[in-house]
């Protein structure tokens, strides 16, 4: 890591609230041996080879590290079985955005510390042998905020699910939306959510996934509206910021404000699932929620 | 007793000369000191500082002029462009918002559903609509009207004016985010024309649940955001007095959306802004969204949908690396 992306990480970090730990390797490098990691539930310090070995959860406490995408994807498809599309698709600056930092200069930077062109990686994939479309957020680019490219690259997720007649998986992660982009990055809300409907009436079924951060304009947008919406334990998930919502309400905040388990007290999503259930929990939904169509075939089959 | 007037930054210079200018008329007058010729001068330095102050606004001043607290609202458009109205109350849920109104109402004799977001005229009443910024069950109201609009065919006419969905605690945990998502997702896929007019504030996520469609059309000096400037310079800037400068970043007026192709059409304002001449801001405004539905009621509905689809699609600047 050079100086200036020290640098950068330490000023990402500053508002984007990730707490103080080690960038994990991609996916694909070796591990470097010997390194030790605090765990932000328990402060216990795990050796990352076990952390890696168990899925980047705590086996004391059960706090749940965030992932990048290619950990994610690992973790989630069947062997061998993730092909990315839209992987040619990349940020420009349509703005000119000036800022301490130019946003330029932010986008090369993000690309080099996270290896990835933008914040989300679509493709085909399997779970437990379903085929499904899958797109997968990394919040190391720009806190995975979604500008032109990520709204695009969702809107395409969706309709190659809409074309093909496959269940989308959506896993998300992000600060909001980007904005260096402007409003081309608000509207991006409007696309990613025009898209998801049109999956969702051609009755095909769509299951999120939220992780810890899921905020803003990706909270307000497509992220919620999957038929089925799950969430890692312990993820902050919002609208607004804790900050701004401690400030518009002047008085402190619950200490589960904005947990997934606050969301799912409340009645907001479907289910809190462990990292280690994640796989067989959305292969079990996908079992559940096919295209009407291919019901009644099966009910005509006398199942 | 009329409302003293609401003074805007950029607007100081101009006010002092014209205090000057009425100190001499008073000295003139009352105190009968030949001052005719000061006095000449002064209006002439006047006249052209008017004529620059508000020919050359910059996108800050124009954010000053959309917040203007006697700027017409949401309720001056419903009042003076349609008639019989019917609003329409609660989201069947939980509750009434005051910060967000909806309705039927008669558009030179075409039936409608109307939304807006709704901010109070004075203190008191903003206080009872949360400053023009929605809760959850506002939104809610919204999509409600819009499936009736849907259910019977009327189009959608649609008045931004919101500094952004409420943030409060409870707000989230009603599920803020949901409302809007839900209401984006509706809106996208509405199968009658969707005409939105951008009248003051077009505050991020809270203005874009109820702000897109088949026509865009904003007042010269409404703005439309990701993040408002002051948000944007707290966290690109690290300091809230650079407003101004994230103001210009974030090519936010009517003109740099007309630009970027996220707006259809603008609505020329009085000098000075819509608060100095209403009416005729009514009446321009009432011309082009009468124009958008004539245009609008022709379209077949799975054209209409689709081009609203493709319209959306099409917003967003990137490059690919093959080429």
């Amino acid at each position: 890591m050079s100086i200036a992306d020290w640098f950068s990480a330490r000023e990402t970090k500053r508002y984007t609230q990730v707490a103080d730990r080690r960038v994990a390797a991609p996916s694909g490098s070796d591990v470097p041996d010997g390194v030790w990691v605090k765990c932000d539930g328990c402060k216990r310090t795990i050796y990352e080879g076990e952390l890696v070995e168990n899925e980047r959860v705590c086996s004391a406490c059960g706090h749940h590290f965030d992932l990048t995408a290619p950990q994610r994807i690992e973790l989630l498809a069947d062997e061998n079985s993730f092909v990315e599309f839209g992987a040619d698709l990349a940020p420009c600056d349509p703005l000119s955005f000036v800022a301490a930092k130019p946003y330029g200069a932010q986008l090369t930077a993000a690309a080099e510390k996270s290896g990835l062109p933008e914040a989300v990686v679509i493709g085909r994939a399997c779970i437990s042998e379903h085929p499904i479309v899958m797109a997968v957020m990394d919040f190391r680019f720009i806190g995975a905020s979604m500008g032109s490219v990520v709204g695009e690259k969702i809107a395409r997720a969706f309709e190659t699910a809409t074309a093909e007649r496959l269940p989308i998986v959506i896993v998300t992660a992000s600060g909001g939306a980007r904005m260096q982009e402007g409003m081309l990055s608000l509207m991006q809300m409007a696309k990613t959510s025009a898209a998801a409907r049109q999956h969702s009436d051609a009755g095909l079924v769509y299951i999120s996934v939220l992780t810890n951060p899921t905020y803003g304009g990706v909270t307000a947008s497509f992220a919620v509206l999957g038929d089925v919406i799950f969430a890692e334990p312990g993820a902050m998930i919002g609208f607004a910021g804790p900050k701004l919502v401690e400030q518009t309400t002047r008085q402190k905040l619950p200490k589960s404000f904005q947990t997934s388990e606050s969301l799912l007290e409340h009645g907001m999503i479907d289910g809190i699932v462990a990292r280690g259930e994640l796989r067989s929990g959305i292969a079990s939904v996908i079992g559940y929620l096919k295209p009407a169509e291919a019901r009644s075939v099966a009910n005509g089959g006398g199942l | 007793m009329p409302k003293p007037r609401h003074i805007m930054e950029f607007e100081r210079p101009l006010i002092e000369l014209e205090r000057q200018l009425a100190e001499l008329q008073q000295l003139d007058l009352v105190d009968n000191i030949e001052l005719s010729a000061e006095i000449d001068a002064l209006a002439a330095q006047i006249e052209q500082l008017h004529h620059e102050t508000y020919k050359h606004l910059s996108p800050w001043d124009r954010v000053q002029i959309a917040r203007h607290p006697q700027r017409p609202k949401t309720q001056h458009y419903v009042e003076t462009l349609f008639a019989d109205v019917v609003e329409l109350h609660g989201d069947r849920a939980f509750g009434d918002d005051e910060a967000m109104f909806a309705g039927l109402a008669t558009l030179d004799g075409r039936r409608v559903a109307v939304l807006g977001h709704r901010k109070g005229t004075n203190t008191k009443e903003n206080i009872r609509r949360n400053f023009g910024s929605p809760h959850p069950e506002g939104f809610r109201k919204a999509m409600r009207v819009m499936d009736l609009a849907e259910k019977f065919g009327l189009p959608v006419v649609s008045f931004l004016d919101t500094a952004g969905a409420s943030p409060g605690l409870e707000d989230e945990e009603r599920g803020q985010a949901w409302a809007i998502a839900e209401s984006l997702a509706k809106l996208s896929g509405l199968k009658v024309p969707v005409v939105v007019v951008g009248i003051g504030e077009g505050g991020s996520g809270g203005a874009l649940a109820i702000g897109f469609g088949d026509r865009l059309i904003m007042l010269e000096n409404a703005y439309y955001s990701v993040i408002s400037p002051e948000m944007c310079a707290q966290i690109l800037y690290k300091d809230a007095s650079q407003a101004e400068t994230a103001s210009s970043c974030l090519r936010m007026t009517a003109a740099d959306l007309l630009g970027l192709g996220v707006v259809d059409e603008i609505v020329q304002e009085p000098l000075g802004g819509a608060q100095t001449a209403p009416d005729q801001v009514f009446e321009a405004v009432r011309e082009s969204v009468n124009r958008a539905l004539l245009e609008l009621a022709i379209v077949d509905t799975a054209v209409l949908v689709a081009r609203r689809y493709e319209k959306l699609r099409a917003i967003g600047e990137y490059c690919s690396l093959d080429e």
